[in-house]
């Protein structure tokens, strides 16, 4: 750091031009690692990727196993999870931004649920394994997986739908009261209409964080071997992440390469959703007035 | 006490912000289908007292009222009013022009009956018209009704909203600085507007603008620090103000 | 044209009959169900708390409170068991640490520089690029970790064992960095200018003003990002889990494989644990020692944003 007082400036401008060059680094760090992240699982895995290993299932042995019980799993779990969630979490934004006002009970809740997204993840598979799994009696199913990873979601669900509801102008609201509208009338007829884009893209995206969980799953027991798909919401069942883990507990080197090509294929189906909840934004935007 | 004279009658309105008293009592009784303005400087209460006839004041969570406001017979803060009702048949005008950015020029003239599950079918293209006609604003849109109405300019955007007033067939029309936004070309189309609407509706219209006032309205209200000073006819109120305070402002010593 | 409701605030109401509001029951309905979805964030609360606390009292029935914080020995699924909480704990505390070394110099300085140099397109690019990191799926990571940086690791050093502390905690710390990052710029970016033109009305140059006066007035606000990021990382499961190793070993070198409290609860849910065996029960009582960690910290985070905002930054 340059001296405060230095009228020619020398020191300073070294100072602070080796500071950016610091700051650059900083940035440029993290993300280099995550390409050589891609690049890694990319290289490691792109020899397994294939349809006999999309469609494939558990083997004994790496060069046989595939992951479609896994693919299907994951994919059972979010939907299940956005349908339970998404309602949820829309319905609670709405009270919190249109009903709830400055009331202590709204407060209240609000605290609560910064403070609820802000707990681990394995915690809630805790509560999934005692509530969902044991007493609600639902097992090892993926019905009890999906609700265990809707209530880890819920949090953020809310908070990005309530971001999309404060961007409808306070004016719009008033104009609907002022005509008559009860305050239902005016949620259901102009404020969701105009944020529904937003409060679905922020949803969507906020779900999509749970096809990467696995600690939750692996404490409401998603099973690792498993040679069929989900059924039904009581059917057992494993899961992209579930499976990537048993491999990379294996010591053999071919299950590496399985875990490789396990990531590739959910990062890939992360990318897809994301890009999925990107374009349903941009349609809706387009058709806006 | 109430007359048939006056639609509106004010009776010792106060209303606070959570600690903050913002009218202090206030008296006033607004003659049916006339023009009534309210005038005062910046802060005074106007909006509050407009906002407090229609029951939006109480939208905002910490305010309160106290007071009675009688529409016809009937005390609007009665138990047994719903505040639903009473907008339909008080309508608001906002500052800054408002169409629903989701809706056709169409639909945001039958917003109010559509939303509030009041429209038949049958009848939907007389009222757009009707409306529309009303707000002068027909002729001008009358081949894009399809469109949104915020493609509109500022001033047909206004015209929009208060045709969406009077779709819903209101008897009172509170105005809060309906021009503010607006080029004076825009202006000066919305004071013929009034001139016209009077004879159906009762306007309370709230204005900056003092030529406004006394172009537009039959009665001036002249507020300040959320009392009511002066109320009389506009052109007396103009040319002999009674109170001191009236006067100063009017001539531009303060606000 | 218009019905009876049009024309008066009563409609129909007689005064037998009580009058027919437009927010009827409908909307009163509606308004509860709404409530519920709310008050379902409060129920989950609830139900952590009471699941925690259910099993941790029915552990502590069996094991003493001396056994739990007084012992160095973590071995309850062994015949010999032990039951001594440290060495998961400075598991934990020793990858945690770890990741905020990488993550808080990292995190602020690319706060600094995106809220002091960058113009607003390079922030508008930065900063979600930069949250993209927070959303790779941790079990990546753990691979990552594993396999491509372990082995780099060791080619340096070759104490480091196949399961270190190191490795994911270095890893967990890219992970966190854009959380500090994130709420330490909007925190530096809430500084009114007035003080940075104070400043620089003194003379000060750029770099002084930026540590002396703009830093410490956004203290608050970086220290919540801090505390956030601690949470996570002390939360963070996968990662530790595969790549940590599940040696409870009450140790503070990052060369060596440790446990973490999380990677003990997914250690023993793996396999089949049934309800009610003090092995069932260990991982609520560990699970109630890592909330009461993380509750700690997110509730340090939330005063100190509550009062930076109660402070108009
Ligand atoms: N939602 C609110 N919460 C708290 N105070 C408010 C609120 N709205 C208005 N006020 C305060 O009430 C007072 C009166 O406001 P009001 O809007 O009635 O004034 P006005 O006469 O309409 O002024 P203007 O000519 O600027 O529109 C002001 O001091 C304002 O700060
Ligand atoms: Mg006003």
């Amino acid at each position: 750091m340059g001296q405060s007082v230095d009228i020619c400036g020398c020191r300073s401008k070294l100072g602070e031009r080796l500071f950016h060059v610091g700051c650059w680094l900083a940035i440029l760090l993290p993300l280099s690692m995550l390409i050589v992240l891609v690049a890694d699982v990319a290289i490691d895995g792109i020899g397994r990727l294939d349809w006999g290993f999309i469609k494939g299932y558990p083997s004994r042995r790496a060069h046989r196993a595939g992951i479609w019980p896994a693919f299907c799993g994951t994919l059972w779990l979010v939907g299940l999870t956005g349908l339970l969630a998404i309602p949820i979490g829309i319905g609670g934004a709405v009270y919190l931004e249109e009903y709830g006002g400055n009331s202590r009970l709204a407060g209240f809740i609000e605290l609560n649920i910064a403070n609820l997204a802000g707990v681990p993840s394995v915690i809630y598979g805790l509560l999934g394994l005692e509530f969902f799994v044991r007493v609600a009696g639902l097992g090892s199913s993926v019905l009890a997986g999906a609700c265990t990873l809707a209530l880890l979601v819920l949090p953020i669900v809310i908070i990005s739908s309530r971001e999309a509801l404060r961007t409808v102008p306070h004016g719009l609201r008033e104009a609907a009261l002022g005509l008559g509208c009860t305050p239902w009338q005016m949620i259901r007829k102009v404020v969701l209409p105009m944020a529904l884009p937003g409060i679905l893209t922020g949803a969507i995206l906020s779900v999509s964080r749970a096809i990467g969980e696995t600690a939750p799953l692996i404490l409401v027991g998603a099973v690792v071997f498993i040679t069929f798909t989900p059924e039904g919401v009581d059917s057992q069942f494993t899961a992209l992440p579930i499976q990537i883990f048993n491999w990379v507990s294996m010591p053999q080197k071919g299950f590496m390469e399985n875990a490789a090509a396990g990531i590739v294929v959910l990062l890939l189906t992360l990318l897809s959703i994301n890009l999925v909840a990107i374009l349903l934004r941009n349609h809706f935007q387009r058709r806006r007035y | 006490m109430a007359d048939s004279a006056h639609k509106i009658h004010a009776r010792q309105v106060k209303a606070w912000f959570a600690d903050k008293q913002i009218l202090q009592g206030v008296d006033m009784a607004i003659p049916k289908n006339q023009v009534t303005a309210i005038i005062g400087p910046s802060g005074c209460g106007k909006s509050t007292f407009i906002r407090c006839i229609n029951r939006m004041h109480e939208l905002v969570d910490v305010a309160r009222f106290e007071g009675e406001i009688l529409l016809d017979e009937q005390d609007v803060y009665g138990s047994d009013v719903d505040p639903v009702l009473l907008r339909r048949r008080v309508g608001m005008v906002f500052q800054k022009p408002n169409p629903f950015p989701t809706m056709s020029i169409r639909d945001n003239v039958l917003a109010g009956l559509k939303m509030t599950g009041r429209l038949k079918k049958s009848e939907a293209d007389a009222i757009v018209e009707r409306s529309l006609g009303k707000a002068a604003l027909w002729g001008e849109v009358k081949d894009r009704l399809k469109e949104p109405g915020g493609g509109l300019s500022g001033g047909q955007q206004q015209r929009l909203c208060i045709a969406r007033s009077l779709a819903v067939d209101p008897e009172v029309l509170l105005m809060d600085e309906p021009c503010s936004a607006l080029d004076p070309i825009a202006t000066a189309r919305i004071e013929d507007l009034l001139s016209d609407l009077r004879q159906n509706y009762t306007i309370v219209i709230v204005t900056h603008n003092m030529q406004q006032a006394t172009r537009v309205s039959d009665k001036t209200a002249f507020f300040l620090h959320g009392e009511l000073i002066e109320f009389g006819e506009t052109d007396s109120l103009f040319t002999h103000p009674a109170d001191s305070r009236t006067e100063d402002y009017i001539t531009g010593k303060f606000g | 044209m218009l019905d009876a409701t049009a024309s008066a605030l009563r409609t129909v109401g007689t005064e037998s009959e009580p009058a027919p509001r437009a927010a009827g029951g409908g909307e009163k309905l509606i308004e509860t169900l709404l409530l519920l979805c709310a008050v379902l964030s409060i129920i989950t609360t609830i139900g952590v708390l009471a699941v925690l606390l259910f099993e941790t009292v029915s552990f502590f029935t069996k094991v003493s409170f001396s056994q739990f914080f007084a012992d160095a020995k973590w071995t309850p699924l062994f015949a010999n068991k032990h039951f001594g909480i440290w060495p998961l704990v400075s598991g934990t505390l020793l990858t945690s640490v770890i990741a905020i070394s990488v993550a808080l110099p990292l995190g602020l300085m690319a706060a600094i520089y995106l809220s002091e140099f960058a113009g607003p397109r390079t922030r508008a690019f930065v900063k979600p690029t930069l949250e993209l990191l927070a959303g790779v799926p941790t079990i990546v990571y753990g691979y990552f970790a594993l396999v491509f940086l372990t082995p780099i690791l060791q080619a340096f050093m070759p104490q480091v064992e196949a399961f270190n502390a190191l490795s994911p905690g270095l890893i967990m710390g890219i992970m966190i960095m854009p959380m500090i990052s994130s709420l330490s710029e909007d925190a530096l970016h809430a500084v009114p200018n007035e003080l940075r033109e104070g400043a620089y009305g003194l003379g000060a140059s750029k770099l002084s003003t930026i540590f002396r006066v703009v830093v410490p007035a956004a203290k608050s606000g970086v220290v919540a990002a801090v505390t956030l990021a601690v949470s996570r990382a002390i939360g963070e499961t996968m990662i530790v889990t595969i790549a940590g190793g599940a040696q409870p070993n009450f140790t503070f070198d990052p060369r060596g494989a440790v446990e973490t409290m999380t990677a003990f609860i997914i250690s023993v849910s793996k396999g089949d644990t049934p309800t009610g065996t003090i092995e069932y029960q260990t991982i609520f009582a560990v699970g109630s020692m890592l909330f009461l960690m993380t509750f700690t910290m997110n509730f340090i985070t939330q005063r100190l944003l509550r009062s930076s905002r109660g402070k108009g930054l």
